[in-house]
């Protein structure tokens, strides 16, 4: 009798949580990078974005390199992502048909306010041999991210291969915020979007332990683009919502919204779409 | 250190309150680990018990087997979920990538060699005397089985409890095959990991604290009803 209530007990634990997973009628997948995510940008868009087309946005933040891995992999339907050189070779490629630029802003070098290095005011290329030439700690993405692709492309500007097994030469593996606060715990440099930098300033209530000390120039420009994926290598992929998705973000509303989004009354990203 | 007061309190607030976020990854947390605990138990109660009751030639290397198994890592079995669950992977018809099931799936390749090797030391332990006394107490082989499966009922339910604890708390499955999506597959593991890498630590230790408040409702209930 026992046993069979037990049995009983157990069947109806196991068909109760057979429930699980519901399915959206119209959801896309999207893949994208921290900072979007980070800054909090696609919280404020995706509601908008539903309201005006009835689709849901889903999204996984990850690095651009694993963003471009999983477009490659047909496992989403469009990419918001910021390596443009590395996303000209996809579309290349053949991964994605087109790219739309929507917004960006720039990427600046921080440090701690001491400035060990005595970087400040200096341009990007001055300042990382400088960094280089006296060791001072330098905090690296290290995850082949848009901002990772960036920094090692700026390494080269500089002279010379960029940092690997150098002592002073941290790679943290994580998204940006992770990194800006091991960068503030070491005292060291890193390089950011000003968008995080800006959601990691207000987080510090305006007073954060690192400060922008190399900025400027077209070099650290920092492009999102819109990417669809090629349905060519991808037939499964929901191309028309990925395109309402893109036409979207390229709208006069969707920009709007963009050029409104601050902290602290910075605005974090700047909308340019053609 | 503050965050780890300001964490206490936020834990209170957002189960009180029923925040809507919160809510939804304990559901999606809940639902992913009993669907993986229910599929590990069909599974491995009946291995486990072929591996303790039984005596078959090879058993000692199935046991080591099982036993290596209990030391996947779980970023490592995301990563191989993924390459099947992937549009790209031989599973990828499926459609089951960054969904609630492909992560059950994850977790239920970390729940069985658990249930397995926990159910198969059960049996062990259990007294050899047993068998002795049922059979000359005149069991027929079906009473002496059943018998024995009743006898380590409670032993079954703690590999569950391990089990669970195990699948609940991991984050390397659940990030990799469920992605981290807002109101879909956001697991507390995943949150935490998220809040963290946000430089949000107070919310990390809030939610890891909602995570342990959700064991202990568990483990009360299973308490309550062995008695």
């Amino acid at each position: 009798m026992i046993q069979k209530r037990f049995m009983v007990g157990i069947l109806a634990v196991l068909v109760s949580v057979a429930v699980a997973g519901s399915v959206h009628a119209k959801a896309l997948m999207m893949a994208t990078t921290t900072s979007t995510d980070n800054t909090g940008l696609l919280d404020y868009l995706a509601p908008e974005f539903t309201k005006d087309t009835g689709i849901e946005l889903k999204w996984t933040s990850v690095g651009t390199g694993k963003a471009l891995k999983l477009g490659m992999n047909c496992d989403v339907d469009v990419l918001l992502v910021h390596a443009p050189p590395a996303e000209k070779r996809y579309i290349k490629d053949g991964y994605a048909e087109s790219r739309r630029e929507v917004m960006f802003n720039d990427f600046v070098i921080v440090g701690p306010a001491a400035d060990p290095a005595g970087v400040q005011g200096l341009t990007v290329a001055t300042a990382l041999s400088v960094i280089r030439e006296r060791g001072k700690v330098f905090v690296s993405r290290g995850d082949n991210s848009g901002t990772n692709k960036k920094e090692r492309l700026l390494w080269k500007a500089a002279g010379g291969p960029a940092p690997e097994k150098e002592a002073w030469y941290v790679q943290t593996g994580q998204g940006m915020l992770s990194t800006l606060n091991i960068t503030a715990e070491r005292g060291g440099y890193t390089m950011t979007d000003r968008g995080t930098y800006i959601k990691y300033s207000h987080q510090h209530g305006g007073k954060p332990p690192l400060n922008v000390l190399v900025e400027g120039g077209v070099i650290l420009k920092n492009q999102y683009s819109v990417l669809i994926l090629n349905s060519t290598n991808c037939p499964a992929v929901q191309k028309d919502l990925a395109q309402a998705f893109s036409a979207w973000m390229a709208g006069d509303k969707a920009q709007g919204l963009i050029a409104d989004f601050r902290l602290l009354g910075m605005a974090l990203f700047t909308p340019n779409a053609q | 250190m503050d965050f780890i007061v300001d964490g206490f309190f936020r834990a209170l607030v957002l189960l009180i309150h029923g925040d809507p976020q919160t809510l939804s990854a304990v559901a999606t947390t809940l639902k992913a680990a009993s669907l993986s605990i229910g599929i590990s138990l069909i599974m491995g109660v009946p291995a486990g018990f072929c591996l303790g009751y039984y005596e078959f030639r090879g058993k000692k290397t199935a046991r080591i087997i099982v036993d290596t198994m209990l030391a996947l890592p779980t970023v490592f079995i995301g990563l191989l979920v993924y390459a099947f669950l992937s549009n790209r992977g031989p599973l990828g018809g499926w459609g089951l990538l960054f969904t609630i099931p492909a992560i059950s799936v994850g977790q239920t390749i970390l729940a069985l060699p658990v249930i397995t090797a926990l159910t198969a030391s059960t049996l062990d332990s259990l007294d050899q005397d047993l068998r002795l006394t049922l059979i000359s107490l005149g069991a027929n082989k079906r009473q002496l089985f059943f018998t024995t499966l009743w006898e380590v009922r409670y032993g079954i339910v703690a590999a569950a409890m391990t089990a669970m604890g195990r699948v609940m708390t991991e984050v390397g499955i659940s990030m990799m095959v469920g992605g981290n999506i807002k109101w879909h597959t956001r697991t507390i593991t995943t949150a935490i990991a998220l809040e963290t890498g946000k430089g949000m630590f107070a919310e990390g230790i809030a939610l890891g604290l909602v995570l342990l408040a959700i064991a202990l409702v568990v483990n009360v209930s299973v308490s309550v009803f062995r008695r």
